[in-house]
């Protein structure tokens, strides 16, 4: 497994009137090339704050106490994150890591056409020609299946549906074919049906040429984590409580919080039982304390009390 | 309550409210108290020498007429500061009634009234302003009343939209069903509640009246000698402008100080104001 | 297309009720204008009626009413009471004078508002952000006729740095900056603000996210949108720029429609003082239409929006 970002102690905290918040307690992860990584937590958890956090976006009142976050770029160099000042960084957004937002209806700018806006992306990374350029952004339009993109290009943001929206998010993600997209809830401000023609898109997407890109999935939606996932993070107040694969996670979940978090969806429950809410586990000392992340014999890592190792590994 | 103490807490610690805050403290006393403070009478001829520069007997100095531009500028805070107040009260008033009352009755009222609002709108209200001097005549009190009336349009448009959002929340459709008239429903249900929007567009503009009436006052349209009014104490400054610049300069720096605290205040104002409606919408 | 007679057939009305408003208001006037063409000389009734006929005086008043809209239409408004002239060639002689000072103002309080709002608003709560503040304060509330005074006093009369009557484009420096401090302080706060604003908006981050630089987003990606409201006050403001030309050419003893107004005014010569309320307003009213012109080259939701309306 090659490792293409590494998250080690990160810690972030927010400065406002009423004091300092801290949002994220050092958190610890790895992600590997060409996989997908579900980010998984309840709102509150600091999956988008970690998001941010790699893409140097935080907002102002933010800032980063400790920690690193070791990237290898396209060009096989190891480059810490934290230590870059913002014109570096900006060599590195849109072209080794690049995002996909939550809200289609307010990330594109309603003044500029779809095709400009890409075409931007496109032009601010790889020296060529404009012609060049355009050529390539048909063919994005094509890979994320919009149809007759040549009219699409001319058109602004207001005139495309919201799904419509979101595959030219998905296209400007993958213009310069990066080695990370970082995908913030991405369906999550869609109808259903929507929703799920996206995620047969970026199972296609997975499967075919970017099949090298990792993505970071950030999610609430156990659904898409079992169907996109290859391995997940459990993440709650601003802390990882478990990593594993994506069968281990689901079908053995060691923590008490990630168990809370599969039992409360209706499709896995038990029939007849029962549905149970997170209320039920919360208050298990295992949740409050913020216990460092052990590594397992199966590859696992969670975080869980010394007891609790002890009776998993002898039980 | 605690949200509150927090806006009045932003409100007081920032810089520029105390120091707008404090300096309009000073005019106001001054205005207020003026007879004990000013050491001269404002009016009398000759108090001193003519056109003397500062010293310690006379402050400011004195003007052509041997008066003391320190007294005149002390008795002067009452006519700017209360003129300012009384023009925008005036507007606000006047504007607030109109503006509520299309507002609510709709239809065929509310696109008239509208109208009306914008053909004044259509003026300059400097030019309206000047217009209603021409047909009314020169004097302080009447270009109180123009700048007053000029002032009207403004705030009768935007207290209209703020009364139409309030026009749609239910409750104002619940006093509706249980039969309260109309005069009952836009006074007391709904200018309490765009009260917020009123005092703050009262003193955003307050520091524009006070400088509409002194412009005036300066081009002999409005205070008329021997009145202290700022803008008036300007006008015949200039004339000695070489010789004896403290009657034009202090006059001028008043008119500028007292309106930069008000629109200071005006700030501040609007920013704690909209802040705790932003608390009351949880937003904070 | 459609949009532009749209809006032709609202703002045509608008300046013909905007022109009865004047004649009303003038006509109600209390004085005899008999008297003042007389200039206070006593005279046989025979001549008064003669000096009525002249003006118009014995008409019923929607006669006059109607004959005062058609001349305006015509762009004839009368004689001046006091000198005899005809008002258009008034109006004509004193309007370059005034026009170059609303320009000058215009340039002046356009380029440094915007600069200071742009300097501030990208590092909004820093000290820069802080001082173009408090300069945008000190504009609005500065009396202009105080500071076209203290502007000649410290440059003109103690430093000798300008000359303070005179011809030419150097005359034209220090009211000019008078006119347009005002202007220039309104439109640094509004730019600010509209521009922290939009930099806050989800479409900005995207664009980060794609790693293009800080200087170009604003450029390319926040003025277009930022500057709408601003847009909207220069059509408010640009009656300041009468405000500006009454006071301004009256400190500075410049030449000019202002100055022509405030002696209008002072000796009620109605018909003069009519004719520049009615050109004013006309000119206002032209300039906020060309303002709602260039909202549609800004924003293409909205000239979409007028293409298909």
């Amino acid at each position: 497994m090659v490792e293409i970002l590494n998250v080690s102690n990160l810690s972030t905290a927010f400065q406002s009137d009423y004091g300092s918040k801290q949002a994220l307690k050092n958190i610890s992860f790895k992600i590997n090339e060409g996989e997908v990584l579900a980010l998984v937590g309840e709102s509150g958890s600091g999956k988008t704050v970690t998001s941010l956090s790699i893409m140097g976006l935080l907002p102002n009142n933010a800032y980063i106490q400790e920690g690193n976050i070791n990237l290898i770029d396209k060009k096989n160099n190891q480059v810490n994150i934290l230590k870059l000042t913002d014109d570096k960084h900006n060599l590195i957004r849109g072209n080794d890591i690049s995002m996909v937002f939550q809200e289609p209806m307010t990330c594109l700018n309603p003044t500029m056409t779809i095709g400009d806006q890409i075409v931007e992306v496109i032009l601010n990374h790889k020296k060529i020609s404009k012609t060049k350029a355009v050529k390539e952004m048909i063919d994005l339009l094509g890979l994320v299946e919009i149809p007759d993109p040549t009219q699409r290009a001319r058109e602004y943001p207001h005139q495309l549906s919201g799904g419509m929206r979101q595959r030219v998010m998905i296209s400007i993600a993958l213009a310069c074919t990066p080695k990370l997209i970082i995908a913030d809830e991405p369906t999550s401000a869609l109808d259903v049906t929507i929703q799920a023609q996206l995620l047969q898109l970026l199972m296609k997407l997975k499967n075919s040429i970017v099949s090298k890109t990792s993505i970071l999935f950030i999610t609430h939606d156990l659904g898409i984590v079992r169907e996109l996932a290859d391995r997940v993070i459990v993440m709650y107040q601003g802390r990882v409580l478990e990593i594993g694969s994506v069968r281990q996670i689901l079908k053995s979940p060691l923590h008490p919080y990630t168990r809370g978090l599969l039992a409360a969806i209706p499709a896995l429950a038990k029939k007849g039982h029962r549905l149970a809410t997170i209320s039920s586990v919360v208050g298990d000392e295992d949740i409050d304390t913020a216990y460092p992340l052990t590594r397992l014999k199966d590859g696992r890592q969670v975080s869980l009390s010394p007891q609790a190792l002890e009776r998993i590994t002898n039980g | 309550m605690k949200n509150f103490s927090i806006i009045l807490k932003r409100f007081l610690l920032n810089k520029g409210s105390a120091f707008g805050g404090i300096f309009l403290l000073i005019i106001i006393i001054g205005a207020i108290f003026a007879p004990l403070i000013a050491p001269y009478n404002w009016n009398e001829v000759d108090t001193g020498p003519r056109l003397a520069p500062p010293s310690w007997d006379f402050l400011f100095g004195t003007d052509i007429h041997g008066r003391d531009v320190f007294s005149r500028i002390v008795y002067g805070a009452r006519y700017s500061l209360s003129v300012g107040v009384i023009s925008v009260l005036f507007g606000i008033v006047a504007g607030s009634i109109f503006g509520i009352t299309i507002a609510y009755i709709g239809g065929r009222v509310d696109i008239i009234g509208s109208r009306v609002i914008d053909v004044m709108f259509g003026f300059p209200s400097f030019l309206l302003s000047l217009l209603v001097v021409a047909i009314i005549g020169v004097g302080l009190w009447n270009v109180v009343f123009a700048v007053g009336l000029a002032s009207i349009p403004h705030f009768a448009r935007i207290i209209r939209s703020a009364a139409l959002q309030v026009k749609e929340q239910p409750y104002i459709e619940a006093c509706v069903n249980m039969g309260f008239g109309k005069i009952r429903i836009m006074f007391n249900h709904i200018l309490p509640n765009i009260f917020p929007i009123i005092i703050v567009i009262a003193t955003m503009d307050l520091g524009g009246a006070i400088i509409s009436i002194a412009s005036l006052s300066f081009l002999g349209l409005g205070a008329q000698p021997p009145e202290p009014e700022w803008g008036a104490m300007l006008s015949s400054g200039r004339e000695y402008m070489r010789y004896a610049p403290w009657t034009m300069i202090y006059p001028g720096l008043f008119l500028f100080l007292t309106v930069m605290s008000v629109n200071l205040l005006g700030d501040r104002l609007s920013i704690a104001l909209d802040a705790r409606q932003s608390v009351d919408k949880g937003k904070v | 297309m459609n949009f532009f007679i749209k809006k032709l057939l609202i703002v045509i009305p608008t300046l013909y009720i905007a022109w009865t408003v004047v004649f009303v208001t003038l006509n109600i006037i209390p004085g005899d204008p008999v008297n003042l063409m007389l200039g206070g000389r006593p005279a046989s009734d025979e001549v008064r009626e003669n000096v009525r006929k002249n003006l118009g005086l014995d008409k019923p008043v929607f006669e006059r009413y109607t004959s005062f809209l058609i001349n305006a239409t015509k762009g004839d408004l009368g004689k001046s009471y006091l000198t005899r002239q005809p008002v258009t060639t008034m109006i004509k002689e004193n309007m370059m004078p005034t026009i170059e000072l609303s320009i000058g103002g215009l340039i002046f309080g356009v380029f440094f508002g915007v600069f200071f709002g742009i300097f501030a608003g990208t590092k909004p709560n820093s000290m820069r952000d802080t001082f173009s503040m408090i300069i945008a304060l000190c504009g609005i509330s500065l009396p202009s006729f105080w500071i076209g005074m203290m502007l000649i006093y410290i440059f003109g009369t103690t430093l000798g740095w300008v000359p303070i009557v005179g011809e030419g484009l150097v005359s034209l420096i220090l009211p000019s900056i008078t006119v347009g401090l005002f202007f220039a302080g309104g439109m640094a706060r509004l730019t600010r603000s509209s521009l922290v604003d939009v930099l806050n908006q989800d479409y900005i981050r995207t664009a980060r996210s794609k790693g293009i630089s800080k200087y170009r987003i604003v450029l390319r990606h926040s003025l277009r949108n930022a500057m709408i409201p601003p847009v909207t006050l220069l059509g408010i403001q640009f009656g300041l720029l009468i405000t500006g030309a009454v006071i301004t050419e009256e400190v500075f003893a410049r030449p000019g429609l202002g100055q022509l107004l405030l002696q209008a005014i002072l000796a009620k010569d109605i018909p003069l003082v009519q004719a520049l309320v009615v050109y004013m307003t006309a000119v206002y009213i032209f300039l906020n239409l060309i303002v709602d012109f260039t909202y549609g080259i800004i924003d293409p939701r909205i000239r979409l929006e007028r293409n298909r309306g």
